[in-house]
């Protein structure tokens, strides 16, 4: 067994939750209306939690006095693996909501492959995902479809938003040495099997939404290399502001 | 659906009964069906919880309530996290159904008025208050990831569905 491989492995599907999560939490008091804000928290709650059954996990491989808030807190930037995506800012409601459609898609399929994993600690983590991954899926799909077929202005919006976001997809879809290891161990999700269908389900909820889907073929990529926007090191200020602070704080 | 009976020894039922739910305090743990064993072996308790929502806050105080719930009865417990079979809205007793209604908060349907509610917007969740089923979903979260936000188009109380986990 490949022990830093692995590690690598769990930190590839789970920084993904963990920066998405900050991004929402920062929608706290500033949702658009009560009832959004209230389910955007909700949605960083969960994924903050997927991401704790991971890190825990993580931490107990990579061992020593490493600790799920060690890496969730003290890791510098290039050392986040999370795909490019996740961390893009809020900008408008609309940005919040592609941002988070293109993503529970693919999250969803992720897990319901995960959970066939031959890691019994992955696998139970991914099956326990799935029942919350799909609230999120279809919260953030029926905004894509009230937005996309609302108003003039909120169809211009949301066609905005997934414009801009469409350039980070494909990253989704890339797979690193090491997630090629766990592959071939049987642990790992090969996430080419369901690229098509990945797209497929998007084009789909775009259409009802009378949307188009974006043309264009120029894809961005890093995040999974730790080579991220310039976004990023603005977030992990905030997400670890408290633990460089006050080392070592608890609750 | 798991149906598995949790393995839960008579004699620790009592102490866990005394453990309430901090976010729904009129349910114990046990209504919930969050624990899922419960045994002693040589003086020292050993307890599988299992969380209901990844993100709940909840789990880490109910993990201390229940080891200060047995030091009281200068029993030790172990309490172990487990995640596998994922806990759903099956595994609350229909005592604690009950409990959960008179307490403000619809409790889960089956699983096909579920999604006939939160999916079709049909009015099937009965209001809290006057029993109504003219009834409609305000937001898909409530107060927490587990519940929705309902609102009673009859008497017009607003009131949380625990949305069904299969
Ligand atoms: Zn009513």
């Amino acid at each position: 067994m490949n022990n830093q491989a692995l590690y690598n492995y769990i930190l590839g599907v789970t920084d993904n939750s963990l920066i998405l999560a900050q991004r929402l939490g920062e929608l706290c008091g500033h949702g658009p209306s009560l009832e959004t804000d209230i389910a955007i928290t909700n949605i960083s709650l969960d994924l903050l939690g997927q991401c704790r059954s991971y890190y825990q996990y993580a931490a107990k491989i990579k061992g020593g006095d490493t600790t799920e808030d060690s890496i969730a807190m003290l890791r510098t930037e290039r050392e986040y693996v999370n795909v490019l995506l996740v961390e893009q800012p809020n900008e408008h409601f609309g940005f919040v909501i592609a941002r988070q459609f293109l993503f529970d898609v693919f999250h969803l399929l992720q897990m319901q492959e995960l959970q066939n994993s031959k890691d019994e600690t992955l696998a139970s983590i991914a099956a326990k995902n799935i029942k919350e991954t799909l609230y999120h899926r279809r919260f953030s799909s029926d905004w894509v479809k009230r937005l996309g077929d609302g108003t003039e202005q909120s169809h211009a919006k949301m066609q905005e938003a997934i414009d801009a976001l469409w350039r980070y997809t494909n990253e989704l879809f890339e797979i690193t040495e090491d997630d090629q290891k766990m592959i071939d161990a049987g642990i790992g999700v090969d996430v080419s099997k369901f690229k098509e269908t990945y797209y497929k389900q998007v084009a789909e909820v775009l259409e009802e939404a009378t949307l188009k889907v974006p043309e264009n073929k120029y894809f961005q990529t890093g995040g999974k290399k730790g080579i991220h926007t310039e976004h990023l090191g603005y977030l992990l200020t905030d997400l670890q502001y408290m633990q460089r602070t006050y080392p070592n704080m608890k609750w | 659906m798991v149906k598995e009976a949790p393995k839960i020894a008579s004699h620790l039922r009592p102490i866990l009964e005394s453990v309430p739910d901090p976010e729904i305090p009129v349910l114990t743990i046990l209504d919930l069906g969050m624990i899922r064993e419960a045994k002693e072996i040589d003086g020292e308790v050993y307890i599988k919880l299992t969380p209901t929502y990844s993100g709940c806050p909840a789990t880490d105080v109910i993990g201390d309530d229940i080891r200060t719930a047995f030091e009281k009865e200068n029993m030790k417990a172990h309490v172990e996290l487990v995640l596998t079979p994922p806990w759903t809205t099956n595994w609350i007793s229909e005592e604690g159904k009950i409990k959960m209604r008179d307490y403000g908060i619809a409790p889960p349907l089956s699983e096909s008025a579920d999604k006939l509610a939160l999916l079709e917007g049909e009015k099937v969740v009965p209001c809290t208050l006057c029993g109504s089923t003219n009834t409609h979903m305000v937001s898909q979260f409530g107060s927490t990831p587990c519940k929705a936000l309902f609102k009673c188009e009859d008497c017009y109380e607003p009131f949380d569905y625990f949305k069904c986990l299969i």
